[in-house]
């Protein structure tokens, strides 16, 4: 087994003997499967725990699991297999009350206010990076890993963990990791930062782990059919309250179901017709109505972001370039930040961005760098 | 390093001696029990040898034993059994908060059908209150069930009174004996129930395996169709090894039962003692008198008990906390809420279950190294360090 991972990345597989206890998030899937075996064969005292966020089923058996959710009974026998085939403990932990109130009633609340969350965000501070690294340490552990691909590294000069992009650009992962404080950075691990996707599963079908081609995992872990609409519906019936689809003018052009199912951007699903293409511009909360606009009165010059984190610098001191990324699939643009009362920063784009929307993370950049980011709460038209 | 096993609750090791009389039914007995040939025959007399072992130890007729995969399928068989036979008498089940999964879910699974169930509360020490039952019957009652003793906090219940208070009223009674069968004795006469469950890998045996005691009289409707094995009850070619294997181990659990308790409740009661002078804040759970040889349960507060599990496991020392289920999570014990332990302190729970492999050297060792554990755990958590 050794060997394998030394033939593909004879750099990287140090085999000098660390005896530091790192304990890996693994989620039964191919990323921090690797992630596990790259540590373990790098001499690390590697410990695999599962976090179970979900519930599983409920008493008496009827709730159906999502079979492709990361905490499903297959993926915790997924994981548990590969554990055992690296020859690492292993251990289920139960998170399902933390990660409800942390995750899933804020994921609720922000969309019930009109905003769009990213809940794998709010997943890695609290959970991944909070409750479960107090876990690890109760363990012992100086580390804790995970599939991630990012790059973490020390810079002597400023004294600081940056966090920096993956290797490979297109699976790159900082932007939900943005938020990590200095102590969680020096504390985590993320070993898959040097490799590509490709590599990776090449890694995993060398080592024979059965887990080599399975799908990536879908966007939302505890929305497995990825209609968060439904999701809302059911857990939160008050989410459900119609009210005016209104232009920019506050004439009213339709009725929506409520503002918690609609998004910046939105064209499809709004019921309305008119000459030209309309676009969900605002979610007003105050008048529960959802604005719309055309296509050009989706773009905004700039925006608010708050709740800001800061990694390659201690504080924003004085306006400066900057590439910002306002959502996951967006490539960073240009801007320039400045900054406004603590915890607040100004973001002016150097050309105007598509759909900026509240409650979504705004991620700033000096090349692969990440400078650090904040929470977008209005969009500067 | 020195691997310690302190869950004997979960399960025990196989005895060798068990192993070496199983071996010819896994080899050259291998026979059929159902067959008229040779073969067919020696297996039908190691079968039959078995079953007159068993009930002549728990005090039934050979008649009223019927073997099942293990204890689980012997709490479905009797309550779903009785429930379907019995469903034009009534809809009623009494059973209590504490049971064991086996049993609570398969009481929410009839619900599901239609049927009502009451889930009797229990008090401090984990006791069900033979008035409690009285009161819960109803016209419709047609089975109790309550464990013999429970699993996580090792209180053994009152079961030759409930079982008088069920007579009485001329309602089946059932107990979920899994955890007392060849740890202490047990006689479904001296008890009085209709029905009582066991399982072998309880008590030494191997896994895969149980039985179900039936007073003779007593119609339960099979769950298993296909064949006419245990007098058309439960179809399915019988496990002859692993019944021989039971068969013998219970044998054995028996014979050595009297010096067996005296070791094993000698090193729980050191176990006790020792945690609870060298540690703060610790509160131990269950009866102090009426409980199992082998177990000691802990709370201690302002830890998890996932991480003090987690932690002992590093340093070599298997034990529980909560109940295990299938995946190998880790849920505040159903048990402990029941007893009335708040939701943060239940989930700080320890569950030590000794056997007879176990030493006082081993009781030392663990008592060196579990005190280290929690003020370690307790340093790091915000409510241990008010606490220090």
């Amino acid at each position: 087994m050794g060997s394998a991972l030394r033939d593909s990345k004879d750099d990287m597989a140090g085999t000098g003997v660390n005896m530091d206890r790192v304990v890996v998030a693994m989620s039964g899937g191919v990323d921090s499967s690797i992630a596990a075996a790259l540590l373990k064969e790098r001499g690390y005292d590697v410990i695999g725990v599962t976090m179970q966020v979900w519930p599983r089923s409920s008493p008496g058996g009827t709730t159906p699991v999502p079979e492709r959710s990361c905490c499903s009974l297959a993926a915790v026998e997924d994981a548990r297999r590969v554990a055992s085939r690296l020859d690492i403990p292993y251990y289920v932990l139960n998170m399902e009350e933390d990660f409800s109130r942390e995750v899933i009633d804020y994921f609720c609340n922000e969309y019930i206010a009109g905003r769009t969350p990213n809940p794998c965000i709010v997943c890695n501070t609290r959970i991944k990076f909070g409750l479960l690294l107090d876990k690890a340490r109760a363990l012992g552990a100086s580390y804790i890993a995970t599939g991630h691909y990012a790059r973490i590294c020390y810079d002597p000069s400023t004294r600081r963990h940056l966090l920096k992009k993956a290797r490979d650009r297109h699976k790159d992962q900082t932007y939900v990791l943005y938020n990590l404080t200095q102590d969680q950075l020096a504390s985590t691990l993320m070993p898959l930062g040097e490799f590509t996707k490709d590599e990776t599963r090449a890694l995993a079908a060398k080592l024979g782990l059965r887990i080599a081609d399975k799908p990536d995992s879908q966007e939302i872990c505890f929305i497995p059919d990825n209609d968060y609409r439904r999701f809302l519906a059911e857990r939160v019936p008050h989410s459900v309250n119609p009210g005016p689809i209104l232009d920019l003018r506050g004439n009213v052009l339709g009725e929506h179901k409520g503002i918690a199912f609609y998004t910046i951007g939105q064209r499809k699903g709004l019921g309305i017709s008119a000459r030209e293409p309309l676009y969900v511009v605002a979610l007003d909360r105050e008048r529960n109505a959802v604005i719309v606009g055309t296509e050009s009165e989706v773009y905004s010059q700039g925006l608010i972001a708050g709740s800001v984190n800061w990694i390659a610098i201690e504080e924003l001191v004085g306006a400066r370039e900057a590439r910002a990324k306002i959502r996951y699939y967006t490539e960073p643009a240009h801007a320039v930040i400045s900054p406004l009362k603590p915890g607040y920063v100004e973001v002016g784009f150097a050309e105007p961005q598509r759909a900026v929307t509240p409650g979504q993370a705004c991620v700033f950049y000096d090349g692969d760098v990440v400078l650090g980011g904040g929470i977008i709460e209005a969009s500067l038209r | 390093m020195e691997k310690i096993y302190l869950d004997h609750a979960a399960t025990t090791p196989m005895r060798p001696e068990v192993l070496d009389a199983m071996l010819p039914y896994l080899k050259d007995r291998f026979g059929n029990p159902s067959s008229i040939h040779s073969f067919g025959r020696e297996a039908r007399k190691a079968l039959d040898e078995a079953r007159d072992k068993i009930a002549a130890i728990i005090g039934a007729g050979p008649d009223e034993i019927i073997f099942t995969s293990g204890g689980t399928e012997a709490d479905n068989s009797a309550i779903k059994g009785i429930a379907l036979a019995r469903r034009d008498k009534g809809n009623h089940i009494i059973t209590s908060s504490i049971e064991h999964h086996a049993v609570l879910d398969s009481c929410k699974a009839l619900e599901k059908q239609g049927f009502k169930v009451t889930y009797l509360p229990v008090d401090q020490y984990g006791l069900v209150r033979p008035e409690d039952v009285r009161s819960a019957i109803t016209d419709e009652t047609i089975l109790i069930s309550i464990m013999h003793a429970n699993n996580e906090v090792g209180t053994i219940e009152p079961i030759a009174e409930i079982a008088r208070v069920a007579r009485e009223k001329g309602v089946y009674f059932h107990t979920d004996a899994v955890q007392t069968v060849g740890q202490i004795p047990v006689n479904v006469e001296d008890l009085g129930v209709d029905m009582l469950s066991l399982s072998a890998h309880k008590f030494y045996g191997p896994k895969g395996v149980g039985a179900l005691y039936v007073r003779k009289g007593v119609r339960a409707l099979p769950f298993m169709h296909g064949g006419g094995q245990e007098r058309g009850r439960r179809a399915g070619t019988e496990n002859v090894p692993g019944i021989v294997g039971m068969a013998y181990a219970l044998e054995l659990a028996v014979k050595e039962m009297d010096e067996n308790i005296k070791k094993v409740s000698g090193l729980r009661d050191a176990l006790i003692r020792g945690v609870t002078e060298r540690i703060d804040h610790v509160r131990v759970n269950g009866h102090p008198v009426k409980r199992l040889p082998g177990n000691a349960s802990f709370c201690f507060e302002f830890v998890e008990g996932e991480s003090i599990l987690l932690n002992l496991d590093m340093k070599g020392i298997a034990g529980s906390s909560g109940s295990a289920c299938t995946s190998g999570s880790l849920e505040p014990s159903h048990v402990l809420l029941a007893m009335g332990l708040p939701h943060e302190i239940a989930h700080g729970s320890l569950r030590l279950t000794l056997g007879r492999d176990n030493t006082m050297e081993q009781v030392r060792y663990v008592l060196d190294v579990l005190p280290e554990i929690i003020s370690k755990l307790r340093s790091m958590s915000p409510f241990g360090r008010t606490a220090q």
